[in-house]
């Protein structure tokens, strides 16, 4: 197990320096000066240009600036924002927990829905329930959630009026922030209706998000539990007379697991990306519309730093959907 | 010599023959997945409807009716029957533009997946079948671009190169190609050292021999389902970079980019938003049910069943 | 945990104890976030409406709606005859805003009035650079630092500015929002603790409104600063709700969610108008929307075919499509609210035929062109895109082939700029102190390379415009810049397209909001009815 564990742990050593060559390659690539965003509509002087290209390093050889990035980044400086001055990593610390609470609950209602779905699917293959699912499934995997989420927003906002139209909790309730987590930090402050405010405003985003990865883990865990459930150990099982539910539940499910759980850790890229559309949409304040801001803006610093914390997640999220893959399947470790 | 060229030909007769016969085999599991079969003919009718765009759209997609701004869809109060989806803030038809966007997002598919498809396969080969430290330097690569969200990685990608349809879907090629890439190298891994390869190895085959006619054939099935996937992935990605304005720009009528121009319209005018996004919604449902037939039908498992 | 368990209750405490049943509360949509709350590096109204309005005053104020100037800090100002010195005499007993971060020890003097300017200027202030990459946009863009020589503390309440040569519109330039003034004791305590970023972070001022909090990209909170000179606002809570996407914040306002909201996307306004609950104040803007030519670029070098290329686009068309009826077909640089508008002037009529004419007389054939179109909705240009794709179509009748070109704003307006820029630029301007210089100044012939996008220097215009800032006469001022409009209209350098109208939807229990036609949002006399 540990000698699994070193592996991948070296084989993610380069990949992390690639990343950050990348993005800091690719920030250096975008077209824009950015000490030109800086200046905004009324430009600047000359001698001011030349002043602000040499404290920020810009005039130095790009490998001086590179080793001076990983410098800062490994005693954790992910640099300033252009645009608001103020440190990378406060900014993404800040709204990063709004992501992440979308993002979980979307997750959660992805799981709680689909994975319940798929089995009923497989257990019922060909069935009106198989047909109709996976149907679902699929209109929900091909949708432009972009679209999805404008066509929900014009339904629920305002048709029905029943859901608010953005933000993450009613105006009327202020408290200090103490996890991050709006639904959390509502409970905590005791506020009455503030609890319901904080769920009424996250219930349209999370199932936006929430619609691709429930019809993937849906479509996986139904054709997972199909290859398991026609294994000879299943017919064995049944033969014995073992109730269906817990030939299913127990033995079969069991064993679907482990393409079930690869598939879940893998929606977490998906998340991430779906999360910049749906974040856009629903003015929903995380990263993903932190980054496209960052992006139109010329902000070169948070472009960066950005890029390379969401992938270190998205890689450390891979990280320990492998080992836990590893753990479930005595055999990968061997390999 | 000789021997050999006559059991080429002999071994070609048959295998025509026999490629016949896989053919009529590969339809019959395909056609059992009524899904697939509507898939396979909504698609047609819409790679028709792109190639003959010019004949069958009732306007011109870039023409302007001053008079005739943000009318309704035929069927609704205020709306006219020569504009049977309305029109948009300009006064297009968006009938027209949609038939005439099926070109764009049917065209986006097809570059990026040959794209994608073409490149992640000799990366792939070349990884899989050298091994050591190509292999090491390709799948890092790889992995780099794979822990970037990939709508992300492509919004970086265009904002280098600039918005516009061409570099959408270069940046979009980028992103979808280490799937393919992965995919032949676990093929070829798979298949390397089967005895049939070592025949020919030994029978003196040079390495791109080997690649290319002996081992790449015997990978095609998984490609094929992933090259589905990513033709209806591309299109959403495009569609979704329009959106945000880095894709196409208008006045191109391209679906997603069409969804940008009319998200201010939502409450006002909302079929402007509607039918574009329909319009991607059943390009994409199609091509995915294309897809899943193929992977049925070309999986060996499921024959089982 | 526990500290936060109680800190948290002690808010529920002091909440009920502090009776915010009873609290006036407003809601702003407002459509960005401040980069920051210092009011002079940035240049984003959005930064100005969140900052200079609410937190900090200013020597003299802009009257409500209005472009003329009151006094503000200042009671008094005497002007030298020379027009080189201005002496202001400070209000006594301005308070500064009293919060849990900052606590002062004196009231406002002159100290703080030239430590507000100087922390702009002297680069050997260590304010000067506290944000690293500071522009001090509007300062330098101004022409401060060439305009002051020195500013004098003459004694504790009084203010001397000593200027190197006559400016006509410096009193309104101490009205903008980079003039506010801000706390030199606030600046000392921080620059003691070594925390110069919190200047910008938690703001103190002597505005109407106080600073409480701030979450990123989503709510900032004010509340009424009970030692305000001017009375304490009768708002106790002034919230401001981000929401960067224009139908967004029309649905809020419907919902209810805000009171009142900015910039509403001009689809949006009929529904708005026709909601029973709400009012739309409307206004003419001061801004101009255009589309220069290079006129250093063959053939638009001709005045004929500059000529020609304005008479073939339908105008009228364009308000419609693009504005929704929100603007007014323009005929001048200036609006028609500014003074010295020439009213007398002929707009180039929409007449394709006379345009193909003239194209051919002029010897172009089959030409073809870029319209640039800016990727970002200003508020005297909805949507850049739209309006090419309008010219575009309107060429195409008179054999102009027309191919529109885009790019990310920062970039746009630096491509722009170039001398050999290839094709035709849409712009505009949106004025920033209600003088016409501050709109004519586009274009002179200093400007070209920096906000003269139409690379034109034209010897007559020229020497209008520098007769124009060397006077303080108004009827000769108004005098020199009508012939300066005659001039411009006769050379055609742009195309005019419009000035539009500015919107501002709210609920109608807000009282006493009265729009500013230099675009700022201002809570200081709002009210909210029951």
């Amino acid at each position: 197990m540990l000698r699994y564990l070193l592996h991948k742990l070296a084989l993610i050593i380069p990949t992390v320096f690639g990343i950050s060559l990348a993005a800091f390659a690719f920030v250096r690539l975008l077209p824009g000066d950015p000490i030109l965003a800086l200046a905004g509509e009324r430009g600047v002087s000359p001698e001011r240009y030349n002043e602000l290209i040499h404290q920020f390093g810009y005039d130095r050889p790009y490998v001086v600036q590179y080793l001076e990035y990983l410098r800062q980044v490994l005693t954790g400086d992910f640099g300033i924002s252009i645009a608001t001055k103020r440190p990378v990593l406060g900014e993404f610390q800040a709204l990063f927990p709004a992501t992440l609470e979308l993002a979980t609950v979307a997750l959660i209602i992805a799981v709680l829905i689909g994975i319940p779905a798929g089995i009923f699917a497989a257990v019922k293959r060909g069935s009106w329930f198989d047909q109709a699912t996976m149907g679902v499934a699929l209109t929900g995997y091909s949708m432009p959630i972009f679209w999805w989420g404008l066509l929900l927003i014009i339904f629920f906002s305002g048709y029905l009026g029943w859901t608010p139209v953005s933000g993450r909790i009613g105006l009327q309730y202020f408290f200090r922030p103490t996890t991050g987590f709006m639904l959390i930090d509502s409970l905590i402050s005791g506020r009455p209706g503030a609890f319901r405010s904080a769920v009424s405003h996250l219930i349209l985003p999370s199932i936006v998000l929430a619609t691709i990865p429930l019809a993937v883990i849906a479509r996986q865990t139904r054709s997972a539990m199909l290859e398991v459930l026609s294994e000879d150990y299943v017919r064995t099982a049944r033969a014995k007379g073992l109730s269906p539910r817990r030939v299913v539940g127990l033995h079969a499910f069991r064993n679907a697991l482990i393409p079930i759980v690869t598939t879940i850790g893998l929606q977490v890229g998906t998340l991430m990306a779906g999360a910049i559309l749906t974040e856009t949409i629903f003015s929903w304040p995380g990263i993903g519309k932190w980054m496209i801001d960052a992006i139109g803006k010329r902000d070169y610093v948070v472009v960066q730093s950005g890029l390379l914390i969401i992938a270190l997640i998205v890689m450390a999220v891979n990280l320990i959907v492998d080992v836990l893959y590893a753990v479930i399947n005595p055999r990968i470790r061997v390999q | 010599m000789t021997d050999q060229s006559a059991g080429e030909s002999a071994s070609g007769a048959l295998a025509a023959g026999t490629r016949r016969r896989a053919l009529a085999e590969f339809w019959h599991y395909y056609s059992a997945n009524t899904g697939a079969v509507i898939g396979l003919f909504v698609f047609a009718a819409l790679v028709l409807m792109a190639i003959f765009a010019p004949l069958i759209s009732p306007h011109l997609p870039q023409e302007q009716f001053r008079d005739s701004l943000l009318t309704p869809p035929a069927w609704q109060e205020g709306g006219k029957p020569m504009f049977l989806l309305g029109t948009d803030a300009v006064g297009r038809d968006i009938l027209s533009r949609l038939i005439h966007g099926a070109r764009y997002s049917l065209f986006i598919g097809l570059v990026v997946v040959v794209f994608a498809l073409v490149s992640g396969i000799v990366l792939g080969i070349l990884a899989g079948y050298f091994g050591g430290w190509v292999d090491a330097l390709i799948m890092r690569v790889m992995d780099i671009i794979l822990s970037f969200p990939s709508l992300l990685l492509a919004l970086v990608l265009v904002a280098i190169l600039g918005p516009g349809l061409f570099n959408a879907m270069l940046a979009i090629a980028i992103v979808l190609q280490p799937h393919f890439a992965r995919l032949t190298r676990a093929a070829v891994m798979a298949e390397k050292n089967r005895e049939y390869v070592t025949a020919s190895r030994i029978a003196g085959a040079s390495h791109l021999r080997l690649m290319l006619r002996t081992i790449l054939p015997n990978c095609v099935a998984p490609l094929i389902v992933q090259a589905t996937l990513s033709f209806s992935n591309a299109i959403l990605e495009a569609a979704a970079l329009g959106f945000l304005g880095m894709g196409a720009q208008p006045p191109i009528p391209e679906w997603g980019t069409m969804l940008a121009t009319a998200r201010e319209f939502i409450l006002r005018a909302p079929w402007v938003v509607t039918f574009p996004g329909l319009a991607i919604l059943i390009t994409v449902l199609a091509i995915n049910l294309v897809g899943d037939g193929l992977r049925d039908a070309l999986d060996p498992k499921m024959k089982r069943s | 945990m526990r500290t936060r368990l109680t800190f948290a209750a002690a808010l529920l405490a002091a909440t009920v104890i502090g009776g915010t049943a009873q609290a006036k509360q407003l809601v702003y949509c407002s459509e960005a976030s401040p980069a920051g709350f210092d009011p002079s590096p940035w240049s984003g109204g959005n930064d100005f409406d969140a900052s200079s309005r609410t937190i900090y005053s200013r020597l003299v104020e802009f009257e409500h709606g209005k472009t003329s100037i009151m006094p503000g800090l200042a009671e008094s100002w005497t002007v030298s005859a020379d027009g080189l010195e201005y002496t202001f005499k400070l209000r006594p007993g301005v308070k500064f805003q009293t919060t849990d971060y900052f606590k002062p020890t004196r009231d406002l003097n002159a100290d703080d009035v030239i430590f507000s300017f100087e922390r702009q200027w002297k680069k050997d202030s260590p304010w000067y650079e506290y944000l690293p990459g500071t522009g001090w946009e509007y300062f330098t863009g101004m022409g401060f630092p060439e305009l002051l020589k020195e500013i004098v503390k003459v004694d504790d309440l009084t203010v001397k500015f000593v200027l190197n040569k006559p400016e006509v519109a410096f009193l309104p330039d101490l009205g903008m929002d980079f003039s506010s003034i801000v706390s030199k004791e606030y600046a000392d305590q921080l620059q003691k603790a070594g925390t110069l970023q919190q200047f910008t972070q938690k703001p103190v001022g002597t505005g109407p409104y106080q600073f409480v909090d701030y979450q990123v990209d989503a709510v900032i909170r004010y509340q009424a600063w009970d030692g305000y000179f001017g009375g304490r606002q009768k708002i106790d809570d002034l919230i401001f709700a981000i929401t960067t996407d224009p139908a967004v914040r029309a649905q809020k306002l419907k919902a209810g969610e805000c009171d009142i909201m900015s910039y509403p996307a001009p689809a949006d306004i009929a529904g708005l108008q026709a909601d029973a609950n709400l009012k739309v104040d409307e206004q003419e803007g001061l801004n101009i929307g255009y589309m220069a030519y290079n006129t250093t670029q063959p053939p638009f070098d001709k005045v004929e075919v500059r000529k020609a290329l304005n008479m073939a686009v339908n105008k009228q068309a364009i308000i419609d499509a693009v504005y929704q009826g929100a603007g007014q077909v323009a005929v001048n640089p200036i609006p028609p609210t500014m003074w010295s508008y020439n009213k007398d002037i002929k707009d180039d009529p929409y007449d394709p035929d006379a345009a193909k004419k003239m194209l051919e007389e002029a010897g172009v054939k089959d030409l073809s062109m870029k319209i640039w179109a800016m990727p970002v909705s200003r508020p005297y240009n909805p949507n850049a895109r739209r309006v090419a794709e309008l010219i575009q179509a309107d060429y195409a009748k008179v054999g102009v082939k027309a191919e529109i070109v885009s790019y990310e704003w920062t970039e746009y307006r630096e491509r722009g700029k170039a001398k050999d820029r290839d094709g035709a630029f849409q712009l505009g301007w949106t004025g920033d102190n209600g003088d016409p210089d501050n709109f004519l100044f586009l274009l002179g012939c200093s400007a070209i390379g920096q906000s003269n996008y139409a690379i034109w220097c034209n010897k007559e215009f020229e020497d209008l415009l520098q007769k124009g800032k060397a006077t303080t006469d108004v009827a000769e001022r108004t005098k020199i810049y009508e012939e300066a409009q005659v001039v411009f209209k006769r050379e055609a350098p742009w195309l005019t397209i419009a000035h539009s109208k500015v919107f501002m939807p709210m609920n109608k229990k807000v009282q006493g909001f009265v729009m500013d036609p230099l675009g700022i949002h201002r809570f200081d006399g709002v009210d909210v009815a029951e």
